[in-house]
């Protein structure tokens, strides 16, 4: 078992969680609502990941990292280091190759809220911000726990990007979907079994826990 | 006679989305029923009147405050207009109690009297004994009168009602009717109904 595999990504995934659900809140949210020019193209865009080849993904998150392009370099201007091969660039592309995890379950959850229910709430007196707190959020809750709980699920899983953007450096970049790689090609299969059926395990509980948490509330708004 | 300054007067004129020319003045203490057949515009006069939506010409004013006023460029925020709306659809929060429901529209309280003020104003449309139920537990006629309270809440300068009795069976109908002319006259504000039929 390789224990620094699994402890990093875990780490990616809790940081793509923590980062992602917040802000994709805000993007979920003016997509369900929003009438604007151009949405379509930002629906489309957030779905691109769920269709693109993760290669494809890949090469250009790691076209734009790197030293060729304005992005890249700026990066390591600001920070001393390149984004391609490190563990903020695997973030990074961590958050990108989520996008329509994160937002897709919360776009439908606020899309499903009846728009007098906000309308009720600012003639009650709430100001958007309290109306968002107390009446869209809770009842877009179970949406948001579903995003958090697939992009955590998810980003512990995702092969071809990672090995794309992050190689397989170990304690950087080598999560535990890239050590499984690594292991069968190294026939160890006792290794790879060990960590797969740890990942099974980890995204049986994610999804038990969906059904569980969504349903527990469900039942309580019924 | 009409008491205009502390009541209700409006004027609006729009052409899209929805064609209105309408005027209208209501007293404290009046009842004015809209009457129309659907499509006509009543539910967007009782919108524009709570300041959710916002006609190209006109005004509104209440209770000696111009709410709207389209020359002026003033068009103030439903948060920012003392109306007590209640929906057609009653629009409770379904995840908030009953008491909740009406409690979240006493913001203006300290949080320390809103419980109690909440439980007053359920009594008052005779809920008492069911203040912990969540809307979906409540019937029709009991969901709207906790909409009634959640609208008084605010203690509103003028109280609108959209189509309250097409949901109701005959008999709730008549109770709603008995309890409107009671709270009508008790409340001494412009009360604005809209229905599609008058009987």
């Amino acid at each position: 078992m390789d224990w620094e595999a699994l402890s990093l990504s875990l780490r990616l995934g809790a940081w793509t969680t923590v980062i992602l659900i917040p802000s994709g809140i805000l993007l979920a949210r003016v997509l369900a609502w929003g009438r604007f020019p151009g949405r379509g193209a930002v629906e489309a865009l957030v779905a691109l990941p769920l269709v693109l080849p993760p290669t494809v993904l890949g090469y250009y998150l790691l076209a734009a990292f790197g030293g060729g392009s304005a992005f890249g370099r700026g990066y390591q201007a600001l920070f001393g280091s390149p984004l391609a091969f490190s563990f903020e660039g695997l973030l990074l592309a961590s958050l990108v190759f989520n996008l329509p995890f994160a937002i897709q379950p919360m776009q439908r959850a606020f899309a499903g809220i009846a728009p007098e229910l906000r309308e009720a709430a600012w003639c009650s007196g709430l100001s958007r911000w309290q109306a968002f707190r107390r009446v869209e959020l809770p009842l877009a809750f179970p949406g948001v726990l579903s995003a958090a709980v697939l992009t955590f699920a998810h980003t512990l899983g995702e092969f071809g990007v990672v090995l794309m953007v992050g190689g397989n450096l170990p304690g950087q970049t080598k999560t535990i979907a890239i050590a499984i790689y690594d292991r069968v090609q190294a026939f160890d299969d006792a290794g790879a079994a060990l960590m797969s059926a740890t990942l099974v395990l980890i995204s049986f509980a994610a999804i038990v826990a969906i059904h569980g948490l969504t349903g527990r509330r469900d039942r309580v708004r019924v | 006679m009409s008491d205009v300054t502390h009541g209700l007067d409006l004027a609006v004129r729009q052409r899209a989305p929805i064609a209105l020319d309408a005027a209208l003045e209501c007293a404290p203490g009046e009842l004015t029923a809209l009457v129309g057949p659907s499509g006509s515009g009543k539910t967007t006069l009782l919108r524009v009147i709570a300041g959710l939506d916002r006609p190209q010409q006109g005004h509104v004013r209440c209770a000696g405050h111009t709410w709207l006023d389209a020359r002026e460029g003033i068009d103030l925020s439903p948060q920012r207009r003392r109306v007590g709306l209640v929906f057609q659809s009653y629009a409770l929060f379904p995840h908030l109690s009953a008491l909740d429901n009406v409690a979240v529209a006493l913001s203006h309280l300290p949080p320390g009297q809103r419980g109690e003020r909440a439980r007053a104003l359920l009594e008052q449309v005779h809920l008492s004994g069911l203040e912990g139920r969540l809307p979906d537990e409540l019937s029709g006629g009991q969901q709207q009168r906790v909409a009634v309270a959640r609208a008084l809440a605010r203690d509103p300068a003028v109280l609108l009602l959209d189509e309250p009795f097409s949901a109701v069976d005959q008999v709730t109908r008549g109770k709603l009717q008995r309890e409107l002319a009671r709270l009508r006259e008790r409340l001494k504000i412009p009360v604005i109904l809209v229905t599609h039929d008058l009987d």
